[in-house]
């Protein structure tokens, strides 16, 4: 349907983008090209490719055809102009930031944000110069506030992990314009199913694969999705884009590549360079599970909000955080943000405290008690007693990791074999 | 021509039926766009003229370089302008006067001149403004989505690989009848 003029819909999209037919042999599902490395047609051509002159592949840490598959796929979803698909989630945030940041220069960030990524923003980014300003997502006025001349970038979570907390992204947006930077929205729990924040202003979209993309648990993969939204020459802030690249016989990527030049720079540029790509095994692992997004991320959605229903009424939960629960300090934006449901994880409060978060995970049945979210199943951890065991009990609850908080990720089960996996654990 | 958004078949018939391009603006520098499509459309077969009145008479990849659009002694079928948007009008009335007249004007990315535009068009000319020849190719092709770039086709059919290399693409698909 190339030359059908309708625009496909996000299930068809699910399914197709990315995936035609192999040109080669005809394959229908996607061949997992597990090679390192592709002959050139002859020396011309591998100059061609070399100098960015020619569209193609050379070796995977650059590119190879089954991670493209899933590029293009994540691209078409989020309504971008082009992908790159890299080893993680956290590869992605590396990438984005290497490609926007020097040395003495500084990002703001959302401080509610997977721990993971408060990490890497105040250890490794630190010591790479880069410095992060941390905002309040609740407080918008925070992000304005903290603007200064070496702001490079504004980073968000869409709805951020595990707190449930559902980020206003025009504000921020309108922000990150006035200031002219991009805005960097890290879409993770959401998906596109559930939210696309180009839609909203995003000019970036950084993914963890990991999670509800792959979708089955089975493989860590990072996305970056590039808006086409930003212009790179304008202030002339970003070297990588809108200055000549020696390696490349002087040429300005983002005259070059336009409204796709920034998934191309941090290709040709930041993975080529710093070398996380995604292994094609996972890349096809990832893309398959894409093609079944819609009906899983409705089906988390629904399952997500069946349980936490049940929960709030429970006599031993002190409180629930999910947005979709219409008394949530959230549930206003996640009207705008996410109509169609909140996804799986919230955070939930036991009376018991400490001691009733151990014997909940340790209780259950049907739940996997491990450190992970967006699985087919259901997933539940005590991050006071794992993840965020070495902070003092202050931190954990500055954290939103109190002694009394346990973090579920609602699978794709029978909601009822849910609900009454959580009412043995709780008994 | 609504010149906000192309169908895909308009660019498709254009790039499909195109077999030389006079390319005004043209940059012997290596690093410069229009040296990037130059080369590529030489890749593949199309005869490419490059106009530039600094460089008239020299060879470039074996292609001799013209002074202006009246110079080259062959009918060309389009004229691809690397031009900022305000010398657009000029290279369009150059180009109504070649005969045969070309059968498309091509405007580069951020390249628009929408008065330029029509008096090529009630000339029977088709124009495509702000886009990249090479970037269009490259995306019906499905070339470009080894660059993990959204191409915005969909398709169950397989692509044309072209003679001379696994990695060139064309505008076909395998069942459709070989017409080069
Ligand atoms: C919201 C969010 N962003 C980023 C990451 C990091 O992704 P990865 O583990 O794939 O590096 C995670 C992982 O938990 C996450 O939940």
């Amino acid at each position: 349907m190339a030359d059908a003029e309708r625009t496909p819909g996000f299930n068809t999209l699910a399914v197709h983008a990315g995936a035609k037919p192999d040109p080669t042999t005809g394959a229908r599902a996607t061949p997992i090209y597990q090679t390192t490395s592709f002959v050139f047609d002859d020396v011309e051509h591998a100059a061609s490719l070399f100098g960015l002159q020619a569209f193609g592949n050379i070796y995977t840490r650059i590119g190879n055809p089954t991670c493209a598959v899933l590029e293009e796929r994540v691209a078409a979803l989020e309504g971008g102009t082009a992908g790159l698909a890299v080893a993680s989630g956290h590869a992605a945030q590396l990438i984005v930031m290497q490609t926007l940041l020097m040395p003495g220069d500084e990002f703001i960030a959302s401080k509610k944000l997977y721990g993971g990524s408060i990490n890497q923003f105040n250890n490794a980014f630190k010591s790479f110069g880069w410095n992060v300003v941390w905002a309040d997502p609740d407080d918008i006025g925070t992000f304005e506030r903290a603007v200064t001349d070496k702001t490079k970038a504004i980073f968000v979570e869409s709805i951020a992990n595990p707190g449930g907390v559902i980020t206003d992204i025009e504000a921020v947006a309108t922000v990150a314009r006035k200031a002219g930077v991009p805005l960097i929205v890290d879409n993770t729990l959401a998906t596109p199913y559930l939210c696309k924040p180009i839609d909203f202003g995003a000019d970036i979209v950084v993914h963890s694969l990991t999670k509800f993309l792959g979708g089955h648990g089975n493989s860590i993969g990072g996305m970056i999705v590039d808006a086409g939204t930003f212009n790179w020459s304008r202030d002339k802030k970003y070297p990588m884009l809108c200055e000549p690249r020696a390696e490349y016989s002087g040429i300005v990527l983002h005259e070059t590549f336009g409204n796709f030049s920034f998934a191309i720079a941090c290709r040709v540029l930041g993975l080529r360079d710093l070398g996380p790509a995604l292994s094609p095994f996972n890349a096809f692992l990832i893309a398959t599970g894409i093609e079944t997004l819609p009906l899983r991320m409705q089906r988390h959605s629904d399952n997500a909000l069946a349980v936490a229903q049940w929960l709030a009424g429970h006599p031993q939960v002190a409180w629930v955080s999910y947005p979709g629960l219409p008394g949530d300090k959230y549930h206003a934006l996640a009207q705008k943000y996410v109509p169609k449901g909140c996804g799986a994880v919230m955070t939930v409060g036991l009376k018991g405290g400490y001691d009733a978060g151990v014997k909940l995970v340790s209780n259950v049945k049907l739940f996997s008690h491990l450190a992970n979210i967006g699985d087919t199943k259901s997933l539940i951890i005590h991050p006071a007693s794992t993840t965020h065991k070495q902070l003092t009990d202050a931190q954990k609850t500055q954290a939103g990791a109190g002694p009394d908080v346990v973090r579920l990720s609602i699978g794709i089960e029978d909601k009822d074999d849910i609900i009454a996996d959580l009412e043995l654990g709780l008994k | 021509m609504n010149h906000d958004s192309y169908p895909d078949s308009y660019i498709r018939g254009i790039l499909n039926t195109v077999k030389s391009i006079a390319m005004v603006g043209f940059s012997p520098n290596t690093s410069r766009p229009s040296y990037f499509v130059f080369k590529y459309f030489l890749e593949r077969g199309t005869r490419v003229i490059p106009v530039n009145p600094g460089h008239a008479g020299k060879e470039i990849l074996g292609q001799k370089v013209y002074g202006k659009l009246a110079d080259i002694p062959e009918p060309i079928d389009m004229v691809d302008i690397f031009r900022a948007s305000e010398f657009v009008p000029g290279v369009v009335a150059e180009a109504l006067a070649l005969r045969p007249l070309p059968q498309v004007i091509w405007l580069q990315l951020e390249i628009r001149n929408d008065a330029a535009a029509a008096i090529a068009e009630a000339a029977g000319i088709k124009v495509v403004m702000n886009r990249c020849p090479k970037i269009e190719y490259g995306r019906l092709s499905s070339e470009i989505s080894w660059m993990g770039i959204n191409s915005r086709t969909l398709s169950s059919k397989r692509g044309q690989i072209l003679p001379g290399g696994v990695q060139r693409m064309g505008l076909g698909n395998a069942g459709d009848k070989k017409s080069d």
